[in-house]
């Protein structure tokens, strides 16, 4: 069974699921979704475009990008991003749950590495006053970073609790098929945080 | 636990050449601002044009969107949403500027 033939949807292979048309099409819906968030980012991204000078005297651009901790931050996405990839080929290739395992972890734990970097940067951020309600760059600014920052979160307990579920039963085919649904969610967090230190951060100090 | 096939390899490969790709485009992208060796006016339009080549990297090698018939689908989805994002957040970003512009 030649890869080409049996890859439906974009990401991995369900060609060995059971659940075969079922599946594909639980898939396709999850696109779907997939696509409504990045409208729903894409518009957040928007208003911050009209609010990037409406700094009101307040911290601009340059003082709230420390640009050592961003890199750090698009480092650890990246590398979890890329990690998920080899724990789904794990499970492609059928190398057993413990390999799968240790790759799915590399993933949650540089997930759990950027939020973390995130977070003291949101806290250096309040530190300085540079707090959401102080002006309107600021108000898109928390708004676009901290929706991004949600979603990640969000991410990691899914990871967590996708663990749980592959540890008390295997990795069955209904759990492939989540495990599926998530990658497409992680990576396509990776691709919105492209835009967002790109265009935010960035395109700000430039 | 088995010997990774040819085709297991194949696909980490692919994986591998994905990520190196994003590495070299995100390096280039925090170059381009940190070390000031492109002119100042030069700096923004590289940055789009980065961070829109590492999308469709992204998208290519990690995600598997491509031009082969069974995932056409996905890629009118997204070309589709892609279409109404442009209009809604290009209008948004005409009016509001007008309006800045008008009230000055």
């Amino acid at each position: 069974m030649s890869d080409q033939q049996t890859n439906m949807h974009p990401g991995l292979n369900l060609g060995y699921v059971g659940g075969g048309k079922h599946e594909e099409s639980k898939v396709f819906g999850f696109w779907v979704f997939l696509m409504s968030d990045l409208v729903t980012f894409g518009l957040v991204f928007a208003i911050f475009g009209t609010m990037r000078n409406a700094t009101a005297g307040g911290p601009g651009a340059h003082e709230v990008t420390e640009l050592r901790s961003i890199a750090i931050q698009t480092g650890l996405l990246l590398l979890s991003s890329f990690a998920f990839s080899w724990a789904s080929l794990a499970m492609k290739y059928e190398a057993g749950r413990w390999r799968f395992l240790i790759w799915f972890s590399v993933a949650a734990t540089s997930g759990l590495g950027f939020l973390i970097f995130e977070l003291l940067d949101f806290h250096h951020l309040i530190e300085i006053g540079a707090v959401p309600q102080r002006s309107g760059y600021l108000s898109a600014f928390w708004s676009l970073v901290g929706l991004h920052g949600l979603h990640v979160a969000g991410g990691l307990l899914w990871i967590g609790v996708l663990t749980l579920q592959i540890l008390k039963f295997g990795l069955t085919d209904t759990i492939k098929s989540r495990i599926t649904r998530l990658g497409l969610y992680w990576h396509f967090l990776d691709i919105v945080w492209i835009g967002i230190f790109s265009l935010v951060f960035l395109a700000g100090v430039a | 636990m088995k010997h990774s096939g040819p085709e297991e390899r194949r696909e980490r490969g692919f994986y591998t050449l994905g990520l190196g790709l994003s590495v070299v485009l995100t390096v280039a992208s925090f170059a381009s601002v940190m070390t000031g060796i492109l002119p100042s006016a030069w700096v923004i339009p590289a940055l789009v044009v980065l961070a829109l080549a590492q999308i469709v990297v992204q998208l290519r090698y990690f995600l598997h969107i491509d031009f082969t018939h069974q995932k056409r689908e996905d890629l009118q989805l997204l070309l589709f949403t892609v279409l109404l994002l442009a209009i809604m957040a290009f209008g948004t970003l005409w009016v509001m500027a007008d309006l800045g512009d008008r009230m000055m």
